[in-house]
């Protein structure tokens, strides 16, 4: 039997058909916060598969600390993804693509997916993904770019009660009427939880640093350009992509201030985030 | 010998507080350039030789040795032509026209 699933992110559904039992209940659980109803037409149309062969044995994947490489390249008309435990490709022309796991219940896969389709997908309309945690507080939203390591999860386990996860991980940011606007992810880091399916106009721009004591420097727009392009997810090889999510960049930085946070893992780090 | 510098077609670039960042379009590399570099780069030209560029855009506005500054543009600019952002050659550079 076929079943439709549609998980909506940042306001871009997916559709999601698969006829693997294990698949679609495993999906809509993860990913209920983002399940939307199936419209009549979504703009991204995936036929999952499951089918291990052709793929190599996973215990043999990332043996010596190798990481997985992920493949994504423009073949003239589709996009075409590949790594040790899926494959698959996707036309913009007609919103349609198929992709092949090498296992139902690997949610980590249709995740990885998710987040190379939603990479190319937020470009266009003048958004893009990054590696960074976010959140809203008292209606505004902030993003907090690090790479692994830089605190992201550790500042977002200690979020207040006053404020909503938006993502420990990845956050999506898209221009919005008059700026940028931050919205939840399920794409998830050390915390292993999807955020809030919420957004806000994005306020502020936090890169994380860990130190012996909470303080805040502002950076120049070329630091601040910089230090955000190297926490953009680039999975895609294309020339116009990469020079639109520059143009998005440096003007994002341009209308959001951009500081360095400087922080102990301790809640009094947030007394100093508004 | 004149050497001719012509900015790569395969970048992004914008100047920041005057200051350029760069990035590549082939692999995403990201380059900065502190001030004296950036004036090289915006008059990468294809046609102004590099000695006449350094004369007029570094040795006119920063106080340097103009040996020390052909120098140190040369150098410059056969590293970014490295890294696929930068073209160099003996002749003027036609395509950058």
């Amino acid at each position: 039997m076929t079943s439709d699933t549609v998980i909506e992110i940042a306001g871009i559904p997916i559709l999601l058909r698969s006829h693997d039992s294990v698949f679609e209940p495993a999906v809509r659980k993860y990913y209920a916060d983002f399940i939307t109803p199936v419209a009549s037409v979504a703009p991204v149309e995936l036929t999952v598969e499951v089918d291990a062969s052709g793929f190599p044995d996973p215990e043999t994947v990332g043996a010596g600390g190798a990481v997985p490489v992920v493949d994504v390249a423009w073949t003239g008309d589709r996009w075409r993804l590949e790594r040790f435990d899926f494959r698959g490709e996707w036309s913009p022309g007609t919103g349609r693509g198929q992709v092949c796991l090498a296992q139902p219940q690997a949610l980590q896969s249709i995740d990885s997916v998710l987040r190379i389709l939603h990479s190319i997908l937020a470009v266009p309309p003048g958004g893009c993904l990054v590696h960074a945690a976010s959140a809203v507080r008292n209606g505004s939203a902030f993003l907090f770019p690090g790479v692994s390591g830089a605190g992201k999860s550790t500042l977002s386990g200690l979020i207040p009660s006053d404020a909503t996860l938006l993502t420990d991980e990845i956050s999506y940011v898209r221009q919005a009427e008059g700026g940028y606007r931050a919205f939840g992810t399920p794409f998830a880091g050390n915390l292993g939880a999807p955020g809030k399916n919420v957004s806000a106009p994005l306020k502020a721009v936090y890169l994380l640093n860990k130190g012996p004591r909470n303080k805040i420097d502002p950076l120049s727009r070329k630091e601040a350009a910089t230090a955000l392009l190297r926490n953009v997810l680039f999975f895609a090889k294309d020339p116009e992509l990469i020079r639109t999510v520059f143009e998005t960049v440096c003007r994002l930085v341009a209308s959001v201030p951009v500081y360095r946070l400087t922080f102990l893992p301790t809640p009094e780090v947030w007394e100093i985030i508004a | 010998m004149s050497i001719y510098i012509a900015r790569s077609p395969a970048v992004a670039a914008r100047s920041l507080d005057g200051e350029m960042i760069i990035m590549s379009t082939k692999d995403s590399k990201l380059f900065t350039l502190n001030e004296v570099a950036t004036e090289i780069w915006q008059a990468a030209d294809g046609r102004t030789p590099l000695a006449q560029i350094v004369q007029e855009k570094v040795c006119a506005k920063f106080e340097t040795e103009p040996e020390t500054a052909y120098a140190d543009a040369e150098d410059m600019c056969r590293r970014l032509a490295e890294h696929g952002i930068l073209t160099i050659s003996s002749q003027p550079i036609e395509s950058a026209r």
